[in-house]
């Protein structure tokens, strides 16, 4: 019972409940019996009325109820509460005893039956107890309704009086198909029965308060008040409960407190804080809980009790907050919510801190010699104790002065060597891992690591290094990242006696180097004899023992170490720092982000050292991302010389090394940096990448922050050049810087369709010979993609180009370029879509160079890009006119018509027009022979050229619908291009036009001028062109401006094909332009053809010269 | 007065520190880093609330057996931690208030300081003196 002393006992913790015995039943034989029983105990959930039942013999002996006293004059008691008192009334003493009995109402032997059961009846001995009986008749039949059964109320009644109960004691238990309803009603009234119990119980126990005085009996008024509380808990009547124990509470502190009855006060207080705390937690008030937790503590803190075992003090409180923990803990998991600053977290914590103040008050109160005295004085008659918290030695003592101090001293000897024993460390972490995981809960990352240390700080003290460290090494990395070096430096250098005690080499070196870091906060002593032992293990000796052990710890851990150094085992150690701050720091950079291919790559690594004494490494060694650079960055001591790092001074170390031409245009990083220490022991200090570590990007921010002078130049502070060091962890390898120049000469705009010449000239600076000289040249990759199929390159002049061209020509080999030497390439670009383009000129050649001594053979390039706007040359629109140069909208078959062509220049530069001409579809030429009225026409800018052409649908062409006429083609080149340019020819689609048939053509034929009164001849020529003989009908209108003669209205036949001429001589009366008489004709048999559709045919006016004066006849001829 | 009084950087890192030389430092220093638990929390759950016209003092941030510890927190998000003995029940929340007052005051005096640079531990006498008026005066 060592640790379990502080235990609070189980019937205390438990949810009272009444207690109900069943006697009479066979529960192993009687299958019946059985099923009852299963009944009663199975499926106790909480809708179930709160029994505990228990089957027990008929003849089961009680305990005995002692006299009732009748008098407390001369009563002293011996203690609070008897520690078997509450078993007692949870298990022992039933609040109602039940027998049960076999017997059915018109049972053929009732007489006889009836007299057993009163036997039995009889037989449950209660020892003058007022546990009443009751009796449950189990029968096989299903009873009548009440009332209805003479024979059966008869016959209760009767078996009432012999039995000696009350009507309402007697139950009946139909054996049927609905048992357990039957069972549930039972229990029902057995609980109504048992709540009479606790009541007159209660009533029992408050009637002894007229006798107590407030003298002698203090310690009565507590027991009385918690018995009426217990019995209250029982009755399930926790509000009155709660107010009797709170009540007792009040009471205990009342009491005359001294040395001898303290822990028996302290333990009774705890008990009823319990109580309370659970019964508030249950009612929901979780805040009074915590209120009456508060005030139990603050009313016990101070009530130490005897100083010799103060570790009890310790052990009791540290009880009280992981009971309570526990308590809180519970309520949450039945559904209470907490908070971040209120969990059952800090109880645990508080538990724990008790605990480690228990361990403390035991170290020192404890000896370790001592020998346990004989015989025990903690054993006891009983093996127990009669009262919660007396002593074991002086059972029932109440008054102030212990009645033997020889005995008295030899018990609490005997209680010091039994808490010697306990394992206090045990206790400490199993409640801060209590703990830990309700600050987890509750967002609490930093009280976690906190109690982590102190689970780690405290498995150091039980011994458990492997543990500890696990532990500690888990929470360091949460105090380095948030900086916080004094927390950090403690807790290394626990972990550090850890590694020591264990000899774990590797571990004992890595915290020595963060211990001796900037980040720790040891004084310089404390460092300097840190590195003393970093040293001597890297000479592969011992180390001397760390200050603070213990002194067998420390033997231990010396010979373990004299184990490690045996060289059998590897004596190489890797250690990768950068996530520590170690006591080297390290920095490295490329001194440029990037590099030609020509120029050394330059590194630089830079190393300080933060101990105290000066330390030697034998070897640096930075890791490239291309390992076959790595041999050029190894820095070794030769011979028996190492390399010495001064502290607080920066150390530099420059490699250099030729990149490779193959890794042009790759990124070279550094992949990692180590360095050497050791004589004897090897061990590798290795950063990733361009080092750096944990504290290191603060302070560069810090320094980059700061308004101090920084740099190389500010000697005064060489913490803030350091500090101000920025890593650069890769670069660049980029192509030679090309010594070519590369110009273009061309005329923008480029114009639609041309061959758009670009002259290249490549002049080279080189020294030595450029080989392979080639030029890429073409439009820019990357452009909208609808242009590279609008671009065409060529170097061919000689013809324009076409689709299979490609928009980029890769590659054009141009030889070998001699130093000083020039060449000029022309490339021809066809731009078939108008829109700015980027054309892009790649000159590309190697060359041999050397770099620090090394031939390489590099490539270089030059690019060159030209944005070049692409225009249309010319602005072509055509029109169709009848052969008056009347606008068209249609055309009709077998007429003449006039195309013209306007052909507006807007090129900046003049256009030389070759020529022009039709490539007609439907239509035909009137001209037999058409020549282009533009042949070797310019065009400056802005100018125009026209062009017209007579065409005639021929006869037999399809008459519905518009046809199309045909292309327009014109071959023309720049003027200022040489002769032998191809030319362009840029075909222009003509525009679709309207065609009809007419059945009857009209044309007239007359001068080109009239005089007047002179006589003008006009023949009207009219032809039918339909399949059918045509009536026209013809009427000439009279005009003021003319006489005329020839026949007025007259009406003809026409026959198919035939043609009719009508002529008249016009007399023109008036000068200038004239309107000609009107013609009307009429088609009866074709409505749709009237005198509106063939006056386009005819001319409607006539100049007419006045009248000369009179001249001969060849002067008026010539005019 | 206090037993310690910390000031503590937006990135959760010390500025400054400094308790009663009678008492354990490190516990202090524990006890001033696990109540950066509570401020962060008070500061986040007030941030979503009200972010401009948020009160800068936190109160009492948890209750320990033997002290209690007080926070405050400046617009920069710079914290300042008190701890009181749990004994000393003289003290009211005006007190403490105003002593985290005075402290901001004296911070901000520092921070105006051209050579200080934020950031970096603090160092200012004047800053160190006032922070010694508030302390318990050992004998």
């Amino acid at each position: 019972m060592s640790g379990s002393q502080w235990e609070l006992p189980p019937e205390l913790c438990c949810r009272p409940m009444a207690f109900v015995a069943l006697t009479g039943l066979d529960v192993t034989y009687n299958a019946v019996h059985r099923a009852i029983w299963d009944a009663f105990c199975a499926n106790r959930r909480a809708d179930r009325v709160p029994i505990s039942f228990k089957v027990l013999a008929g003849d089961h002996e009680y305990p005995k109820c002692r006299t009732k006293r009748t008098s407390y004059e001369w009563y002293i008691p011996k203690g609070i509460l008897k520690t078997g008192w509450m078993h007692k009334h949870l298990n022992l003493v039933p609040a109602l005893v039940v027998l049960f009995y076999e017997l059915d109402w018109d049972d053929p032997q009732w007489k006889e039956k009836q007299s057993e059961c009163a036997t039995k009846v009889e037989i449950v001995s209660l020892q003058g107890r007022n546990t009443k009986v009751a009796v449950v008749l189990i029968q096989k039949k299903t009873p009548l309704p009440p009332g209805e059964d003479l024979v059966a109320s008869e016959r209760a009644s009767s078996l009432c009086n012999a039995c000696d109960l009350s009507g309402k004691s007697l139950f009946v238990l139909p054996h049927t198909d609905h048992l357990v309803g039957y069972i549930i009603r039972l229990e029902n009234a057995f609980y109504e029965h048992a709540q009479t119990y606790y009541y007159t119980e209660i009533r029992r126990v408050k009637s002894h308060k007229e006798f107590l005085n407030k003298t002698t009996h203090q310690l009565l008024f507590v027991r009385h008040q918690f018995k009426i509380a217990f019995f209250s808990e029982l009755k399930q009547d926790t509000q009155n409960a709660l107010k009797y124990y709170r009540t007792a509470y009040s009471l205990v502190h009342e009491l005359r407190a001294h040395e001898t009855n303290m822990l028996e006060i302290k333990t009774m207080a705890g008990f009823i804080n319990y109580k309370i705390c659970r019964l508030c937690f249950q009612h929901n008030t979780p805040l009074d809980a915590i209120a009456q937790f508060r005030k139990h503590i603050d009313l016990c803190k101070k009530k130490i009790g005897s100083a010799d075992l103060a570790f009890e003090h310790t052990a009791w409180m540290s009880k009280q907050f992981q009971s309570f923990g526990e308590l809180f803990d519970e309520a949450i998991k039945l559904g209470l919510t907490a908070i971040q600053t209120q969990n059952p977290g800090f109880y645990y914590q508080q538990a724990a801190c008790y605990s480690q103040d228990r361990k403390l008050t035991a170290q020192q109160l404890c000896q370790a010699g001592a020998v346990c005295p004989i015989p025990d004085p903690l054993d006891t008659p009983t093996g127990g104790l009669d009262f919660y918290g007396q002593r074991a030695w002086r059972q029932g003592h109440q008054s102030i002065d212990p009645p033997d101090p020889e005995k008295e001293r030899t018990g609490i000897l005997a209680l010091q060597i039994k808490e010697r024993d306990v394992p206090h460390s045990e206790l400490i972490i199993a409640l801060l891992s209590n703990a830990v995981a309700q600050f987890k809960k509750y967002k609490c990352p930093r009280m976690k690591s906190h109690l982590m240390v102190q689970m780690g700080e405290e498995y150091y003290h039980a011994k458990d290094y492997t543990k500890a460290l696990k532990l500690l090494d888990y929470v360091m990395c949460d105090y380095r990242t948030e900086r916080w070096w004094a927390l950090l430096t403690a807790i290394l250098s626990t972990a550090l006696r850890c590694s020591y005690l264990m000899a774990n080499v590797k571990d004992y070196m890595a915290y020595c180097m963060e211990l001796l870091g900037r980040a720790s906060t040891l004084k310089e002593e404390q460092k300097s004899r840190i590195e003393k032992n970093l040293l001597k293990v890297l000479k592969n000796e011992v180390p001397d023992a760390e200050p603070d052990c213990e002194p067998s710890g420390s033997s231990a851990a010396a010979a373990l170490w004299k184990d490690r150094m045996a060289p059998s085992g590897s004596n190489e150690f890797s250690i990768e720092v950068q996530d520590y701050v170690p006591f080297i720091q390290c920095k490295a950079r490329f001194l440029a982000p990037s590099f030609h291919v020509d120029q050394p790559i330059q590194l630089q690594v830079f190393l300080r050292a933060d101990c105290p004494h000066p330390i030697s490494f034998n070897k640096l060694s930075v890791s490239l991302s291309n390992q076959s650079y790595n041999q050029w960055c190894v820095v070794e001591a030769s011979g028996q010389d190492p390399m010495l790092l001064t502290p607080g001074e920066t150390s530099c170390f420059s490699f250099n090394f030729v990149a490779k031409t193959q890794d042009v245009g790759k990124k070279i990083e550094m992949t990692g940096i180590e360095l050497m220490l050791g004589s004897g022991r090897w061990v590798f200090i290795s950063w990733r990448g361009a080092g750096g570590d944990a504290a290191s990007a603060h302070e560069a921010l810090q320094a980059s922050r700061s308004a101090r002078p920084r740099g190389p130049g500010s000697g005064a502070r060489p913490e803030g050049a350091w500090d101000a060091l920025t890593i650069q962890h890769s670069t660049m390898i980029i192509s030679r810087v090309p010594k070519i120049s590369v110009q273009l000469s061309h005329q923008p705009p480029a114009l639609n369709n041309e061959m758009y010449c670009i002259t290249l000239s490549i002049q080279s600076q080189e020294e030595g010979v450029a080989r392979e000289v080639r030029l890429t040249a073409g439009l820019k990759p990357g452009q909208d993609a609808n242009l590279s199929q609008a671009t065409h390159v060529t170097l061919d002049r000689g013809q324009v180009c076409d689709a299979s061209d490609p928009a980029l020509l890769p590659d054009i080999p141009l030889g070998d370029l001699n130093p000083g030497h020039k060449v000029e390439q022309r490339v021809y670009v066809r731009c078939v879509s108008t829109g700015p383009r980027v054309f892009l000129f790649h000159v590309a050649y190697s060359i041999n160079t050397s770099v620090d001594g090394q031939e390489i053979d590099c490539n270089c390039h030059k690019d060159e890009t030209i944005a070049i706007e692409t225009v249309e040359p010319f602005d072509v629109s055509s029109k169709f006119v009848s052969t008056k140069l009347e606008p068209l909208d249609r055309v009709v078959v077998d007429i003449p018509f006039v195309l013209m062509t306007d052909l507006l220049s807007s090129s900046p530069w003049p256009l030389l027009l070759h020529s022009s001409s039709l490539q007609l579809v439907t239509m035909a030429t009137c001209t037999p022979h058409p020549q282009s009225q533009l042949e070797q026409v310019v065009l400056q800018t802005g100018e125009c050229a026209s062009e017209c052409f007579c065409l005639q649908c021929p006869s037999g062409a399809e008459a519905n619908g518009t046809v199309a006429t045909g292309q327009y083609v014109i071959s023309w080149r720049r003027e200022s291009s040489s002769l032998d340019t191809p030319l362009v020819h840029t075909t222009v689609p003509l525009p679709h036009i309207p065609l009809e048939n007419i059945p009857l053509y009209i044309h007239a034929e007359l001068p080109s001028f009239g005089r007047v009164r002179e006589t003008l001849p006009v023949r009207y020529h009219i032809e039918n062109r339909t399949a059918l003989v045509q009536q026209v009908e013809m009427a000439v209108e009279p005009s003021d401006a003319f006489m005329f003669s020839g026949l007025k209205q007259v009406r003809l036949h026409i026959l198919p094909g035939a043609e009719q001429q009508m002529l008249y001589n016009y007399y023109p009366l008036m000068a200038g332009y004239q309107s000609l008489p009107q013609l009307n004709i009429s088609l009866p048999r074709c409505p749709a053809t009237d005198t509106h559709t063939l006056r386009r045919f005819l001319p409607q006016r006539i100049f007419v010269k006045p009248q000369g004066r009179e001249l001969d006849d060849a002067s008026i001829a010539a005019a | 007065m206090a037993v310690c009084i910390a000031v503590i950087a937006k990135e959760n890192y010390p500025l400054y520190i400094r308790s009663v030389p009678t008492q354990n430092e490190l516990k202090f220093h524990y006890t001033v880093h696990t109540s950066l638990d509570v401020v962060e929390e008070k500061i986040s759950a007030a941030g979503k609330a009200m972010a401009d016209q948020r009160e800068l003092y936190l109160g009492l941030l948890y209750p320990t057996e033997d002290y209690k510890v007080y926070g405050y927190v400046t617009n920069s998000k710079v914290k300042f931690v008190i701890v009181v003995d749990s004994s000393n029940t003289s003290l009211r929340d005006n007190e403490i208030r105003s002593m985290f007052r005075k402290l901001h005051n004296s911070f901000t005096d520092v921070m105006c300081n051209p050579f200080y640079n934020p950031g970096d531990p603090v160092q200012s006498k004047v800053f160190e003196g006032m922070v010694s008026g508030m302390m318990v005066q050992v004998s």
